[in-house]
C-alpha cells in the first residue's frame, strides 16, 4: 500500500463569479521516502492540490475524491483529527519565507510550537530540541538565534526556520510549495540541497511543486505535469525527460532560458497565457494554446495513456506529439 | 526607549505650550466678564471695576498668560475667580470621578469590543456576524447623551436596579461609588465599544489572511488557537490605535454625560466654570484634559513596541 493515494481529487473554489475547478480528478500515489515534483504555471492547480492535502484550502471551497494517507481518508476526517495529522504527519513549506512567519513571536517560540503540540515536549526539551533542529537546518548560532524575531533574519534564514517548523515532528511527507521562488539565486541552491539532505536522512517523502522544471529534475523521482488543474502527464523522471510527451510539458521545456544557446535569440514562450478557470473547456484544458489541438481536444477529455513504463499522459494526439520535434511545435 | 522617551517628552511639552496658547486665547476672545457675572447685572460700574482690579483681570492679557504659566511651573494654579478657592481643590475633586469614570469606560468598551469584535470575526458573514455588526452600527450613531437618558429610564426608573444620578463620594465605599459610575461609563462605552469592535473584527478577519495564520494551521493548531496565539496579538496593533484616538472622544464626552447624571466630575465642573466666566479654572480643566490626552497617547505609543517587536528597533 501506498503511504499516499491521491484519487480523483477535485477542488471547487467558491469565486465572485460562480464555482472554479482549480484542481480536476488528479490522481497520483506516493511511497515512503520518494520524492514527488508537481509542476506546472502559476494558477494550474498545483498550490491548491497542496493545500487540498493538508485540509488547508479556503472555507467556502470543495473538495471532491480521495486523499488516502496509509489507508485513511483524509477528507472523511474532522478539524480536530486533521490538526492531530497536520504539522505531525503531513509538513508543509510555504513559497514567501517573509511573511510565513509571525512577527511577533521569536523564532524559537514558533519551532517550539509544533513540539510541544504533537510531542508533548516540556519546555525545556522542546528548546534542547529547538537547538538542534536551528542547527541541523544550518542556521549558525542557535543560542541567540532562537530568541530573534522574523525580520532578523533573511529571508534565506526565515526559510530555514520554516523547515525547522516542517522537519520538527519527523512527518511521512514534507510538501514544499515553491520553496526557493522567492529566494535569492544564490540561496535557492542551498535551500534545496537542504531539503533534500533532510529528506534522505529522516527518510521522508517529499512533494515539491515548482513552476521550475530544472528544480524539478534535479530534486524528484516521479514527476506530476499540470495544466489547468488537470495532470497531464506523470512518470518517472528519468522516463519523463529521456522524451516529453505531451506537448505541455514540451512546451514548458522548450521555455526553459539555455545558457549559451540562440545567442540574442528571443526565449521560446507558450503562446497565450493561462487560462481563467472558470472558462476551461470541457475536453483538455490546454486545447487552446496547443499547436495540435482539434476540435476532439475542445469537447472529450483526453483519455490518460500509459505510454511507456511509468509514463502517462493524457492527450488526444499522442503519435503526433511524439513524431513531431518540439522546435516545430514551439517557436 | 531612551531616546524614544527624550523625544515624545519634548513632543509633550511643546504641544502643552501650543495648547496653553490657544486656551488662553479663546477665552480670552470669548465675551463675558468674570466680575460682571459674581456681581450681576445691577451692580455699580464702580464695583465691577473694584472686582476686576481685585481679580487681576486688569493688567495686559500677556502679563496674565505668563503669570497662569509661572503658576502652574511652581505648583499653583490660581484661585477660582466664582468660588474663591484654589482652583486645584475644585479639581482634585472632579478628578477622583472623570478618572475612574474614564477607565471604566474604557475597560467596559474594551471588553465589549473585543468580544463582539472577535465573535463577529470568528463567525464571519454568519447570523451572528451581522447582527452584531447592525448592532454596533446603531451604538455608533446613538448620541451618548441619549443614550444615558434612555439607559437612565430604563435600569434606574422602570427596574430599579441603579442610582438615576449623582455620585455618593469615595467615603461612602467603593460599591456605591461604582454603581453610580455604572450607567454613565455604559453611555460612554457604547459608542467607542462599536467603533473598536467593528476595527477589532477588520483586524481579525485581515490576520485571519496572513501567510503566518495559514503557517500556525499547517503545524496543526486549531482555529481557536490560532486565534489566540497568532492573531489576536497582530490584530490588535490597529485597535489599539483606535483606542488612543477614542480616548480624546471619550473625555469629550464626559462632559455632556456628566452632566445628565449630575456627576460632579471635570466635565460637570468645566461646564459650570464656562457658565459663570470663571476663565482661570476653565483654562486648567482644558490644559489637564489635553494632557491627559497626551499621555494616554503616550501609553498607546509604548504599547505598540510591547506587542509589536519589530518597532522596537527604530524609535516610533
Amino acid at each position: 500500500m501506498s503511504l499516499l493515494n491521491v484519487k480523483d481529487l477535485s477542488v471547487i473554489l467558491a469565486t465572485n463569479e460562480g464555482p472554479a475547478r482549480a484542481v480536476r480528478n488528479l490522481s497520483f500515489r506516493l511511497n515512503r521516502g520518494e520524492t514527488l515534483g508537481i509542476v506546472g504555471e502559476s494558477g494550474c492547480g498545483k498550490s491548491m492540490a497542496a493545500l487540498a492535502l493538508m485540509g488547508l484550502l479556503p472555507e467556502q471551497s470543495e473538495t471532491l475524491g480521495e486523499i488516502k494517507l496509509d489507508g485513511q481518508n483524509l477528507l472523511e476526517k474532522s478539524d480536530a483529527e486533521m490538526c492531530q495529522i497536520r504539522g505531525n504527519r503531513l509538513a508543509m513549506i510555504f513559497q514567501e519565507p517573509m511573511t510565513s512567519l509571525n512577527p511577533v513571536h521569536t523564532v524559537g517560540h514558533q519551532i517550539m510550537e509544533p513540539l510541544r503540540l504533537h510531542r508533548n515536549m516540556s519546555e525545556n526539551e522542546a528548546k534542547a530540541e529547538v537547538l538542534r533542529l536551528l542547527d541541523r537546518v544550518g542556521i549558525p548560532n542557535p543560542k541567540e538565534r532562537i530568541d530573534n524575531y522574523p525580520h532578523q533574519l533573511s529571508g534565506g534564514q526565515r526559510q530555514r526556520v520554516m523547515i525547522a517548523i516542517a522537519l520538527s515532528c519527523q512527518p511521512d511527507i514534507l510538501i514544499a510549495d515553491e520553496p526557493t521562488t522567492a529566494l535569492d539565486v544564490t540561496i535557492q541552491d542551498q535551500i534545496l540541497e537542504l531539503i533534500q539532505t533532510l529528506v534522505r536522512e529522516e527518510g521522508m517523502a517529499l512533494i515539491l511543486i515548482s513552476h521550475d522544471l530544472g528544480v524539478i529534475s534535479e530534486n524528484t523521482d516521479n514527476i506530476l505535469v499540470m495544466y489547468g488543474g488537470c495532470a497531464v502527464e506523470a512518470g518517472g523522471t528519468a522516463q519523463i525527460f529521456e522524451e516529453l510527451i505531451h506537448p505541455y510539458t514540451q512546451g514548458l521545456f522548450a521555455a526553459m532560458p539555455k545558457l549559451g544557446r540562440a545567442r540574442g535569440g528571443r526565449l521560446v514562450t507558450i503562446p497565450g497565457t493561462v487560462p481563467d478557470l472558470m472558462g476551461l473547456p470541457m475536453g483538455c484544458t490546454f486545447t487552446d494554446r496547443c499547436p495540435l489541438a482539434t476540435e476532439v481536444c475542445r469537447n472529450t477529455p483526453p483519455p490518460i495513456v500509459e505510454v511507456k513504463p511509468l509514463q502517462f499522459v493524457a492527450c488526444h494526439h499522442l503519435d503526433e506529439a511524439r513524431t513531431r520535434k518540439t522546435e516545430e511545435l514551439f517557436s | 526607549m531612551s531616546v524614544f522617551i527624550a523625544k515624545r517628552v519634548l513632543t509633550l511639552i511643546v504641544t502643552l505650550i501650543g495648547a496653553s496658547i490657544v486656551i488662553f486665547l479663546v477665552m480670552e476672545i470669548l465675551p463675558g466678564d468674570p466680575a460682571l457675572v459674581i456681581l450681576g447685572v445691577d451692580a455699580s460700574d464702580e464695583a465691577i471695576l473694584a472686582l476686576t482690579k481685585e481679580l487681576g483681570l486688569d493688567r495686559p492679557p500677556m502679563i496674565r498668560y505668563w503669570d497662569w504659566i509661572a503658576g502652574i511651573l511652581k505648583g499653583e494654579l490660581g484661585t477660582s475667580y466664582a468660588y474663591k478657592v484654589p482652583v486645584w481643590e475644585l479639581i482634585e475633586g472632579a478628578l477622583l470621578i472623570t478618572i475612574p469614570l474614564a477607565i471604566m469606560s474604557i475597560i467596559i468598551s474594551i471588553i465589549l469590543a473585543l468580544s463582539i469584535g472577535l465573535y463577529a470575526a470568528a463567525n464571519h458573514n454568519k447570523a451572528g456576524d451581522i447582527t452584531l455588526m447592525g448592532i454596533s452600527q446603531l451604538g455608533i450613531s446613538i448620541p451618548n447623551f441619549w443614550l444615558a437618558i434612555l439607559l437612565i429610564i430604563l435600569f434606574a426608573i422602570e427596574l430599579r436596579w441603579l442610582p438615576a444620578g449623582g455620585f455618593p463620594g469615595w467615603d461612602d465605599g467603593l460599591w456605591a461609588c461604582l454603581r453610580a459610575l455604572l450607567l454613565p461609563s455604559l453611555a460612554l462605552a457604547t459608542v467607542v465599544g462599536a467603533i473598536l469592535a467593528r476595527i477589532t473584527r477588520s483586524s481579525v478577519l485581515e490576520v485571519f489572511r496572513e501567510d503566518y495564520v495559514r503557517t500556525a494551521r499547517a503545524k496543526g493548531l486549531s482555529k481557536q488557537a490560532t486565534l489566540w496565539r497568532h492573531v489576536l496579538r497582530n490584530a490588535l496593533i490597529p485597535v489599539l490605535t483606535v483606542t488612543g484616538i477614542q480616548f480624546s472622544a471619550l473625555l469629550t464626552g464626559t462632559v455632556v454625560v456628566e452632566n445628565v447624571f449630575h456627576i460632579p466630575g471635570l466635565g460637570s465642573l468645566v461646564l459650570k466654570a464656562i457658565n459663570n466666566r470663571d476663565t482661570i479654572v476653565v483654562e486648567n480643566v482644558v490644559l489637564l484634559l489635553a494632557t491627559m490626552i497626551i499621555v494616554v497617547n503616550f501609553i498607546v505609543d509604548v504599547l505598540y513596541a510591547v506587542i509589536d517587536p519589530r518597532l522596537k528597533a527604530h524609535d516610533i
